[in-house]
């Protein structure tokens, strides 16, 4: 077998979105409704100590904790580490520090942005108070961010956590948190080798030198030997129905009437079924056995669909270890 | 030296419905670990580890959940392990979780699995569009409706026999206050007029979409010992996998599962499990996959299932009850429900199933599966302990 670079492989930006909905139970409940209505609200564990943000069960003892407490709005930065390029979803939009604020009144420091002009304006001790967000939701983005302060002009003492029953009028008790991942997809080099052979209306499979079976699709390797495939194989183009159903229930996003069959096809010389949709015949006179060919659309990378091909249909024998 | 024999003393499950907005994901997990607590008379310092499953991260959008779930389920100060086989991984859990006691690692450990399927959207998590590759045609019913087709095929099955498993599947279910579905209404001539979706899979003969926890505590001799309540044993337990697709694969019965079974039996010393064994829980998510697995777990030779459903052997009051409490065709919280599966055979032996109790039930198997019929898990238990 001769040595050919292998064609450019492909590349695809591949985007993963989805806006996942959280029922948030009685404490986070309480915490996000109350930043709704500018307080924040910690939660008191076995011992004393004052959580902030509030969680629903002890970190040290597994105890059930319902005990909400009010702190307050201005704390003491503990740790801190500037952010110089905010990206996308990020809570402020120019430089700024995240910042580890242990609100007053409370045990446990709560992660947050602080706006400040440059990392020198920024140290552990820095005093901060929250800046709200015009527009409130009950989200942790209800505080936009925290801004430093002059403590100096701060006759106020400290405050302490005071009892709170985390009771507010129209309790936010979900949210939605969309999610998003960005990759780049590559399928691989024999999967580009078999598309580059439908681009060109052929079905190249690769064989196993092992047990000689071949893959359509193929991957590069045979699962079951776990050894590369190497020849190419070019099948089809007919195949034979080995195994179907007929959908009933239209399927979101796909631009296909119902009912219609979607079927598992053994084109001939390949070592295992693809899935394919069967068309040019009423959905009710498909059956196993029938012989179809691959109907291609102008555009398509794959074939639309299969059709009868007018064959007689073949015998269970030779298509049943291909269900 | 022998390995230690494990012993379930402690289950807890939640009552499973389309969605708990009550919740977060902490508080639906800490219920039912509270409950599996209770029954074993235990609280959180009894617990040596803690081994948690549930399928994709992707279902709620929680990456690696079980790190914000240590609090709730105490596990602060011990070993936490997670486990993902898809949807066999309740059962796989639960085997990881006993292996750790036979082992001797752990003399007592909370195994817990759960889905909040109402915060997800299972079928988007399992599609994702991948670049350059044709779109799933046919969603989930239509990705298994063609090996039901090829099960009937091969083995001449009339069409009714999906919609006996549904029915009966369903009754059941109402004698156990845990399951979702609670169709009092229901009668076999609805289910067998409930539209068709993926022809030959009718509506009434797919699973639900549930929200629900389920938790057992596994412990030692000693531990046993102290049980208040009866123990149930482990006899056995395995797991096999194989890939989604190759060249050969049998989907009707695919041999992981074959192979799995048999390495169950042999440690359980069962030669004949059509006799030996008194319940089965199986992972039923289409009800024609009854009679299949009734022929790949051994119970029927090759071809012979589905005269086994037909015959009422699998109803509750029949020689070979499967899934007395109602199954995945009445509850599904695809990560709990292999270790449902996995605690209701555990309660069979027990003698504390309740209402969908079976009579002098003292070997049951709890069965799972998942991944495109990738993953098996299996466990069998009685109701004394294992010969060492």
């Amino acid at each position: 077998m001769s040595v050919t670079p292998p064609p450019e492989v492909l590349r695809a930006p591949l985007v993963v979105e989805f806006p996942f909905t959280r029922s948030l139970g009685p404490v986070q409940s309480a915490f996000l409704t109350g930043l709704r209505e500018r307080t924040v609200l910690g939660v008191r564990a076995e011992g004393g100590r004052v959580l902030v943000p509030p969680v629903e069960y002890d970190p040290g003892t597994a105890a059930e904790l319902r005990d909400l407490v009010e702190v307050g709005t201005t704390g003491t930065v503990t740790t801190w580490a500037w952010n110089p390029e905010p990206r996308r979803g990020q809570p402020l939009a120019t430089p700024f520090a995240w910042v580890l604020v242990r609100l007053d009144g409370a045990d446990t420091a709560l992660l947050h942005a602080l706006d400040a002009p440059g990392p020198e304006a920024v140290r552990t001790g820095l005093r901060v108070r929250v800046r709200w967000a015009g527009e409130r939701s009950g989200a942790i983005t209800d505080i936009a961010c925290f801004e430093p302060y002059d403590s100096a002009a701060d006759t106020e003492p400290a405050t302490d956590a005071r009892d709170h029953d985390g009771a507010f009028e129209d309790p936010v008790t979900g949210i939605v948190a969309p999610a998003r991942l960005d990759y780049t997809y590559s399928p691989g080099r024999a999967q580009t080798r078999y598309l580059h052979a439908l681009a060109e209306r052929r079905t190249v499979g690769e064989r196993c030198p092992s047990c000689a079976k071949v893959y359509v699709p193929p991957r590069g390797a045979c699962p079951t030997c776990g050894v590369a495939t190497t020849d190419r194989v070019e099948v089809g183009p007919r195949g034979t129905v080995t195994t179907f159903c007929i959908v009933n229930i239209k399927a979101k996003n796909l631009d296909i009437e119902v009912p219609y069959v979607y079927a598992h096809i053994a084109l001939d010389g390949a070592g295992l079924a693809l899935h394919g949709r069967i068309a040019g015949i009423p959905y009710d006179q498909v059956r196993m056995g029938l012989r179809v060919e691959p109907v291609w659309s102008e555009d398509g990378r794959y074939p639309d669909h299969y059709r009868p091909c007018g064959e007689p249909d073949a015998d269970y024998d030779t298509y049943k270890e291909l269900l | 030296m022998p390995k230690e024999p494990v012993a379930v003393v402690g289950i807890g499950q939640t009552k499973h419905v389309a969605a708990r907005g009550d919740v977060s994901i902490a508080g639906l997990v800490r219920e039912a670990a509270v409950r599996a607590l209770a029954d074993a008379e235990l609280g959180w310092a009894d617990i040596d580890a803690v081994v948690i499953g549930k399928a994709p991260d992707f279902f709620e959008g929680v990456m690696m959940p079980e790190l914000y779930l240590a609090d709730a389920l105490g596990a602060v100060g011990k070993p936490m392990l997670r486990v993902h086989t898809a949807g066999s991984v309740g059962g796989s859990t639960a085997l990881v979780a006993a292996n750790l006691v036979s082992a001797r690692v752990h003399r007592t450990v909370l195994t817990l699995a759960f889905e909040k399927q109402s915060e997800s959207n299972a079928m988007w998590g399992l599609s994702l569009p991948v670049p350059f590759q044709q779109p799933l045609l046919a969603g989930a019913g239509g990705f298994f409706a063609p090996h039901v087709r090829a099960y009937m095929r091969r083995t001449g099955a009339p069409d009714g026999i999906g919609s006996l498993v549904a029915y009966k599947d369903r009754r059941n279910a109402l004698k156990n206050p845990y399951a979702h579905l609670h169709e009092h209404d229901l009668t076999l001539e609805k289910v067998q007029a409930s539209p068709m979706l993926w022809d030959p899979i009718r509506y009434s003969e797919t699973c639900p979409s549930s929200d629900g926890a389920c938790a057992m505590i596994l412990t030692d001799r000693t531990g046993a010992a102290r049980s208040p309540r009866p123990p149930a044993w482990v006899h056995g337990g395995a797991m096999r996998s194989e890939p989604t697709l190759f060249a050969g694969k049998d989907f009707v019965s695919p041999r992981a599962g074959r192979d799995c079974a048999a390495d169950v039996y042999r440690q359980s010393g069962i030669t004949d499990p059509r006799r030996e064994i008194d319940a089965v829980e199986m992972y039923v998510p289409f009800s024609w996959y009854e009679p299949m697995w009734l022929e790949n777990l051994g119970f029927a030779e090759e071809g012979e299932g589905w005269k086994l459903t037909e015959a009422g052997v699998t109803e509750l009051d029949g020689d070979l009850p499967v899934n007395p409490s109602g199954g995945v065709l009445s509850t599904n919280p695809i990560g709990a429900s292999g270790m449902i599966r996995f605690a209701e055979a555990a309660l069979q032996v027990r003698g504390g199933a309740g209402e969908h109790q079976v009579d002098g039930a003292r070997r049951a198997l709890g069965h799972a599966y998942g991944g495109g019929a990738q993953f098996f898990s299996m466990w069998l238990v009685g109701d004394t302990p294992p010969a060492t």
